[in-house]
């Protein structure tokens, strides 16, 4: 029985207990039946144009381009969907298809917390049970979106495995779903995890894509020449890649996080340090000890901190077809001040650090060429976090 | 043919069943493991399941992910288990199965894994977050390995085929959704699973997850050819853990007079 449905050349996949392969092959089953459906899609235009406001603005960052000195650098704008990121983008078009899978219970892992309330928020509004499995450390460093998820209505469970992170969530809700297979859907925040979600969860979020697309066609007559975004999981990033995928002229750039620097052990830059292995139901580049123990990740960013990678990165990479880099908390950091002083944006740490890349590379670059940067969220849930490090006492 | 299948073979031809204990390598030490596979043996199990211990086990409850970090505490790896297992060879025949996540094995490298175990005497292999479909480059390098396949009640007819096509060895069948861990009763829905694979394939089906007591052993023998029990036996483990520093045998007795009273259960 061979099924190659789901790999991304050699990544990918489905490794998962037999238990959840039914409720893999459901949820495969319904996505292939409606997401071609006519109804559906329009639905889902509906809630993204009514509720979370699509479509957000290519913002031309005139004074960050003149301040860096090269290439013209365009903001697209997914902090300014409701709820401040990038993430709505998905759980929208996850909990339409809950919805007509029957199911009544929506668990979901979170980082940041981005994810954790995104997917309250839709909870709420469809009117749907919600459990929300975070890390320990993060419920601690995201006290606001803590917060937020349970004006939201969920059930936050604080995850105490590990290393209390993104990671030991995931593993959390998985064991979760396994245990409520039933009636649960498990929302999934990025493009990971066994197929059908890398597929799926990119699907959602192409829309960043495909509107980045027309709006520079629009601005500029042409395509960009750099496309550049944040990844943890990866799924911000694969949403604005998508659509360029077949348009070779336009380099793709993900961007990951050094932490304290790729040569210590206290970073997340899986395809800059990690080698290939099977995480959380899906074949990728992980960061794992010579044993195949996952480790221990850092990101001053809790969206980035993930040991493991969106499977479809990973071909991209190996196929020469994008490039990684990793920029360090201190960059992040720096970038996230920068933005606020010169644009009057905010952006999430996570943000922050494909704007960190952007401020060593478009000074490097033509002034007539263009970059696209993602700025996949804003900074409001971050401002403690920062001023701790700046050393401000609020 | 395999040590696994002429064990079941044998013991079907006596109208038994197998006893298959589940320990975790290196669970409280390499040492005692070694000790507590072969006092096994000698009461009464017929097959031995040796877990790889593995950090974020996605199948695993909460106590056999504690004996995995009770494990990783002292460092044990792969090389450690396959030397644990060349020294159980060396005094023992009993068909031996590892239990362990994927990414283990495939860090290990999947050549290099078969090789090592046709090398030091490794049956079979239980790998939970490999489902038939995944498993075509592992059985690329082990034709000597049995590949033993989890099965559950919500899988379709059409899957279940496959898995008793594929399983070799024996099938595992998980008798209660969910993950690991001991549990009240046995439930109905893993009686009729089994009855449907019995019906599919002449591969004896073995039923773990949730039988901690020996009725649950007797209730699981009148319909199954073997039963594995794992939580039940760490947590007698854990329960004893203040032993093993001064009174080791005393150790080995408990946890071993435990598996006796689920080897020979009474009516």
């Amino acid at each position: 029985m061979t099924n190659k449905k789901g790999h991304f050349g050699e990544f990918g996949g489905k490794y998962v207990p037999e238990l959840l392969i039914p409720a893999l092959e459901e949820l495969e089953e319904a996505y292939d039946k409606y997401k071609d459906d006519p109804e559906f899609i329009e639905e889902f235009e509906y809630y993204l144009e009514q509720y979370v406001g699509r479509a957000n603005p290519l913002y031309y960052a005139e004074r960050l381009t003149n301040k860096l000195g090269g290439a013209k650098i365009y903001l697209k704008r997914e902090d300014l969907n409701h709820m401040g990121a990038h993430k709505i983008n998905n759980t929208l078009g996850q909990i339409l298809l809950a919805q007509r899978m029957g199911k009544e219970r929506i668990i979901a892992e979170t980082g940041a917390g981005q994810h954790g309330v995104a997917t309250s928020t839709v909870a709420a509004m469809f009117g749907m049970e919600c459990e929300i499995f975070m890390g320990a450390e993060d419920v601690e460093r995201q006290a606001l979106n803590v917060f937020r998820m349970k004006l939201l209505g969920a059930e936050v469970t604080p995850v105490t495995e590990g290393t209390a992170t993104l990671s030991d969530a995931v593993d959390a809700a998985i064991r979760n779903w396994v245990e409520n297979v039933d009636d649960t859907f498990y929302l999934l925040g990025s493009a990971v995890g066994p197929h059908p979600y890398p597929t799926m969860v990119r699907d959602f979020q192409s829309v960043i894509g495909q509107e980045a697309r027309e709006q520079i066609l629009e601005a500029e007559g042409r395509l960009p020449d750099h496309l550049v975004a944040c990844v943890g999981g990866g799924s911000n990033a694969i949403g604005l890649f998508y659509p360029f995928i077949e348009d070779k002229e336009v380099n793709m750039i993900g961007v990951e996080a050094a932490g304290l620097g790729v040569d210590t052990d206290k970073h997340a830059a899986t395809l800059t340090k990690g080698s290939k292995g099977i995480i959380h139901g899906f074949k990728s580049y992980v960061l794992q000890d010579d044993n195949g123990q996952i480790m221990p990740v850092h990101s001053i960013s809790a969206g980035l901190d993930y040991p493991g990678i969106g499977p479809e990165h990973s071909h991209l990479r190996d196929i020469g077809r994008a490039d990684y880099e990793a920029v360090t908390d201190e960059e992040a950091v720096k970038a996230f001040k920068l933005l606020s002083e010169v644009e009057g944006i905010i952006p999430a740490l996570e943000s922050s650090h494909a704007i960190a890349y952007v401020k060593k590379f478009a000074p490097k670059l033509d002034e007539d060429e263009i970059i696209i940067v993602n700025l996949s969220g804003r900074g409001d849930k971050d401002v403690y976090t920062v001023a701790d490090r700046l050393g401000v006492d609020l | 043919m395999s040590r696994i299948s002429s064990t079941f073979n044998q013991l079907q031809a006596k109208g038994e069943q197998a006893f298959i204990p589940f320990l975790m390598a290196g669970d409280p030490n390499l040492d005692l493991t070694q000790e507590l596979v072969l006092a096994a043996e000698e009461k009464g199990a017929d097959i031995i399941e040796l877990g790889i211990p593995y950090a974020t086990p996605l199948a695993d409850g909460p106590t056999i992910q504690k004996a995995g970090r009770r494990s990783l505490a002292h460092g044990t790896n792969l090389n450690d288990i396959f030397s644990l297992i060349a020294k159980i060879r060396s005094k023992s025949e009993i068909p031996l199965v590892l239990m362990g996540y994927y990414n283990s094995i495939y860090n290990y490298g999947l050549e290099e894994f078969a090789t090592e175990c046709e090398e030091v005497g490794v049956d079979g292999v239980i790998i939970p977050d490999l489902p038939l479909g995944e498993d075509e480059e592992l059985r690329a390098y082990s034709e000597s390995l049995d590949i033993i396949l989890l099965m559950s009640s919500t899988s379709t007819e059409e899957r279940m085929k496959s898995v008793a096509e594929n399983s070799s060895g024996f099938i595992y069948a998980v008798s209660t959704p969910g993950t690991t861990g001991a549990r009240e009763e046995v439930s109905k829905e893993v009686e009729t699973l089994v009855k449907k694979l019995k019906k599919l394939t002449t591969t004896p089906v073995a039923v773990g997850f949730g039988v901690s007591k020996p009725a649950h052993v007797l209730v699981i023998n009148k319909f199954a050819d073997g039963v594995i029990v794992g939580s039940a036996i760490i947590e007698k483990i854990e329960d004893n853990l203040d032993l093993i520093k001064d009174e080791k045998e005393e150790f080995v007795t408990k946890v071993t007079d435990f598996i006796y009273s689920l080897s020979n259960p009474k009516t």
